[in-house]
């Protein structure tokens, strides 16, 4: 039992990251019908430049301060990414509106051999650390109600709880604002926002922006937990199927879809994968999202699609 | 001016004893479609005979559109019955409704864009093609006979719609008129019995509209096909149709010749709008 | 001479219906395939043939098979390496596990094999779209993955977890040279893009476009969307699936999972987006784009004394493909194929402007 709720917790804390990444997938997908494949991508290239920011910030300004380190490279971090989200609705979006969604994914597939090929030679290609001062050592809980208590890494249950924080800001960012009303509108119909006043150009860098900052928060958390690297970027790709089992266009769809697949997946790896010999968390996530998928095609809370002629 | 073109045509054509109207061969009884809370269509009965021109009029929003997608399987309705030749319809997709002799046209056009005009009508004659995937692959004498074959009667579509000049132009190139004459091209080209055309004169000038009556009117003169006809432009409504049937919140609020229908207070009201 | 196609009547249908209705064109392609049966198995070098020619044939190859799922019948794929996986594992199994397979046989059976998962994969195209079927062919790429890499049997219980193939002949005929190789492959290569073609421009082919644009239409007009879209997954994949026995037996004889990760998938996905979505052509332009530009990148800057580091390159190359795919969606959907037909149209009306 007590092994049960420590996989059960941890598949939760994973979750929570999966959901921050989803998260990201949502927002941009409500915003601009845009599949953002990049999303990975921009994770990488975000912990990436916090990482070296917070290695070269000290040097060049000649200072020795861990958090302001942190904090001034986070800043420049974050500077980059609104960069990069205007750089990518000037030069890609704005000229691809009203294509078709196959199309878009496939730009944001080149978006993102493009992030991993100019992150990597602006901040090289070793792995960085990334030291915000996450605690490395476990906790013990609930040691009265259980022999021996249950385990867990103080660090994951940090991220957790930075994650849901996040995740729940952005919600009501998203849904109490006067941006997010109009982030809402132009979701619904770009030309109908368009003619209203909503300025369909700021609003995608809004998003953009928005989603790299998910994507620094989120590269931050695997950056300190696993370092930064390459494989980094392959972390967007566990998020895809929490997307799809959520429903692309739904907040709480990418939170409750990314807590099933990051439990699924630790629990399936422990009890299923002695079966299968082992390693199943690769593919268990997707094999879960597509069957569903084919009793549910919109996701757990997406919108029927209805098709007119 | 133009209705007196038309008329005359149709004249013309009751003359040479072209056509004759026979029997029901699509019965709709007490049909409702629901989406969700939303009602479509509720409690319509109407029928369709054999060589005739059936309108449906209505104003925006009427339920014609969605008349058309139950009648060729694009939409299920949840009551109601559907008999075509005196068969009762379950639950169909829309590929069986075209292995019945069914073709139409769409309001926005549905071309394949892609394609080009010859190959947009070619896919019209698809279900007449028998060859499999290996023949194709290997593209043998059979094959390329057939593909012959079919080509000849495309060309002779091509033909009697005039538009020999763009046969090869990718069909998104070509202007709107012209793309409607190529849809309508592709579902003659699969012989129909039934030919349901959504709105084919919307959007055009007059000369286009004038076109398009005529291929109406022979298509249906020449090879007989039923046609069943969505259309706002009350002239050519009013001038084309044998009976024709009115929706309004879908509810059928009419229905019978042209004549009766222009007359019809409830009609008159709901959508020719009280006159003044 | 010049680019003319003025009084080249087609008197027939038939006539009108061939691959290349213009003289010109037939000459050119006869000359193409002059040089590359001919002139190359004499003069080429086995650089060329190893690190260039034998690649970019097999890659055209399976980029031909995923233009005919993406390019011509609309339906995404971002799992064509775990179908060439598929058709290379199969390959193997039939020719360790059966005496006396010969290797034209075991390279079918391993299409098939790759058709039979391809459709398997496929099926979810039937209730999902776009960006979701993305998603389920991603699906296909980690199982196969995964597959390969736990399921010993598969590998014949190899204890590294690497298969190899030696001693590959056909009719006889060894396939050990470099010459032989690159013949081997420009055979099938040939073959199967001429029945590609062939069924691209015939009633299937119209009925993948069909779909690819309107799918509703097609359905009113009588298109079985399941056939239509299962028979694109099932030739597609077949192909790939001879491409991947091309490239794990030809080009690599011993390979492991990792010849056929997610970056083959994406990296064929490209060579498409590049040569032209719906084009046979394009996949070739696509491969010999994808297959040339990363040695010039290593080459180029040796020559002119500035060498660059191999990650920088490798850097250099993931910036300019990705940019490349932003740009050719942008401004020519229809990749380089187009490109080379709007030429083409520009030759014809030489040296006039119209």
């Amino acid at each position: 039992m007590g092994f049960f709720l420590e996989t059960l917790f941890g598949g939760l804390m994973a979750g929570m990251l999966y959901s921050l990444i989803a998260l990201g997938f949502v927002l941009i997908y409500k915003a601009s019908g845009v599949f953002n494949f990049a999303q990975g991508a921009m994770v990488l290239f975000a912990a990436l430049a916090m990482a070296r920011f917070a290695e070269w910030i000290p040097k060049w300004l000649g200072f020795d301060n861990l958090i302001v380190a942190n904090l001034l490279a986070f800043v420049a971090a974050m500077a980059l990414m609104i960069v990069l989200a205007w750089a990518i609705e000037r030069l890609c979006l704005s000229k691809l509106v009203n294509q078709e969604g196959i199309t878009l994914l496939m730009a944001t597939l080149g978006i993102s051999y493009f992030l991993d090929g100019l992150g990597q030679t602006m901040f090289g290609n070793d792995i960085y650390s990334i030291n915000v001062g996450m605690p490395k050592d476990p906790a013990m809980i609930l040691e009265n109600m259980f022999e021996g208590g249950l385990l867990l890494s103080k660090e994951d249950l940090i991220a957790a709880i930075i994650a849901a924080a996040l995740v729940a800001l952005l919600a009501l960012f998203f849904q109490k604002t006067a941006t997010g009303r109009a982030l809402r509108a132009v979701a619904d119909d770009h030309q109908a926002a368009q003619s209203i006043g909503i300025p369909l150009n700021r609003i995608w860098v809004i998003v953009w922006s928005v989603a790299g900052f998910a994507a620094l928060v989120a590269g931050i958390i695997w950056g300190s937990k696993l370092g930064v690297q390459f494989s980094l970027s392959l972390v967007a790709l566990k998020a895809l199927p929490v997307v799809i089992l959520g429903g692309l266009t739904s907040v709480p769809g990418a939170i409750l879809g990314g807590l099933i697949i990051g439990v699924g997946e630790k629990l399936s790896e422990i009890y299923l994968g002695p079966f299968f010999g082992g390693g199943i968390e690769i593919w268990f996530a997707y094999v879960l999202a597509l069957a569903f998928l084919l009793v549910r095609p919109q996701g757990l809370f997406g919108e029927k699609i209805i098709d007119r002629v | 001016m133009m209705m007196n073109d038309i008329a005359a045509a149709q004249a013309a054509a009751s003359a040479t004893g072209g056509r004759r109207i026979g029997d029901v061969i699509l019965d709709l009884q007490n049909i409702s479609l629901r989406f969700g809370g939303v009602k479509a269509l509720t409690d319509i009965s109407f029928n369709v005979r054999e060589h005739e021109i059936r309108s449906i009029i209505g104003p925006n929003g009427a339920g014609k559109s969605s008349m058309l997608n139950v009648i060729n399987g694009v939409y299920h309705p949840q009551e109601g019955r559907i008999l075509f030749h005196g068969q009762e319809r379950k639950k169909m997709e829309p590929h069986m409704a075209a292995t019945q002799g069914i073709a139409r046209t769409f309001q926005n056009i549905a071309l394949f864009k892609g394609m080009s005009v010859l190959d947009n009508i070619m896919t019209g004659r698809n279900l007449k093609m028998k060859s499999n995937l290996l023949q194709m692959a290997l593209y043998w004498g059979a094959v390329q006979k057939e593909e012959i074959a079919h080509r000849e009667k495309v060309e002779e579509i091509i033909d009697f719609l005039e538009i020999q000049s763009v046969r090869k132009t990718p069909v998104g190139q070509l202007p709107y008129g012209l793309q409607k004459r190529v849809e309508l091209g592709r579902a003659l080209a699969a012989e129909p019995t039934m030919l349901l055309l959504d709105e084919p004169m919307a959007g055009m000038n007059v000369e286009e509209k004038q076109d398009m009556c005529r291929f109406i009117l022979d298509v249906n003169d020449q090879f007989g096909t039923t046609i069943v006809l969505i259309e706002h432009d009350m002239g050519v409504v009013m001038d084309i149709s044998d009976r024709v049937v009115v929706l309004d919140y879908g509810k059928k609020i009419g229905d019978g010749a042209p004549d009766e229908v222009r007359n019809n207070e409830e009609v008159i009201r709901a959508y020719l709008g009280t006159s003044h | 001479m010049l680019y003319r196609e003025n009084g080249q009547f087609k008197a027939s249908y038939a006539a009108d219906q061939q691959i290349f209705p213009i003289l010109q064109d037939r000459v050119a392609i006869g000359a193409l395939l002059a040089i590359a049966f001919i002139v190359l198995p004499l003069f080429g070098s086995e650089y060329l043939f190893r690190a260039i020619l034998i690649p970019f044939l097999i890659l055209a190859l399976a980029a031909l098979g995923l233009n005919i799922l993406v390019g011509y019948c609309g339906q995404i794929s971002l799992g064509t390496g775990a179908f060439m996986a598929v058709g290379a594992y199969g390959a193997y199994n039939f020719l360790v596990r059966i005496d006396g397979m010969p290797l034209i046989a075991a390279m079918l059976l391993g299409g098939l094999s790759a058709t039979v998962i391809g459709v398997l994969f496929g099926i979810p195209s039937l209730r999902i779209k776009g960006l979701y079927l993305a998603v389920a062919t991603l699906a296909a790429q980690f199982f196969t993955d995964w597959a390969f890499l736990r399921i010993s049997w598969f590998t014949n219980n190899s204890s590294s977890g690497s298969v190899s193939v030696a001693g590959l002949n056909v009719f006889g005929l060894p396939i050990e040279s470099p010459v032989s190789k690159y013949m081997f492959c420009l055979v099938v290569v040939c073959v199967f893009a001429l029945m590609a073609k062939n069924l691209t421009r015939s009633a299937i082919g119209r009925q993948w476009m069909a779909i690819r644009d309107m799918d509703v239409a097609a359905a009113v007009i009588g298109i079985r969307p399941m056939y239509a879209k299962l028979t694109a997954f099932a030739v597609s994949s077949f192909i790939v699936g001879v491409a991947g026995v091309l490239w794990a037996f030809i080009h690599l004889g011993a390979w492991e999972p990792a010849a056929f990760s997610i970056d083959r998938s994406f990296q064929l996905l490209f060579m498409v987006i590049i040569g032209g979505l719906g084009s046979i052509m394009g996949a070739f332009f696509g491969a010999a784009f994808i297959i040339v530009l990363p040695i010039l990148l290593d080459q180029i800057p040796q020559l002119l004394g500035i060498p660059l580091s191999t990650a920088t390159t490798s850097h250099l190359v993931h910036m300019i493909f990705g940019a490349l795919i932003v740009f050719f969606l942008i401004v020519e959907p229809h990749g380089l194929a187009k490109l080379w037909s709007i030429g083409k149209q520009k030759l014809r009306l030489w040296p006039f402007p119209h």
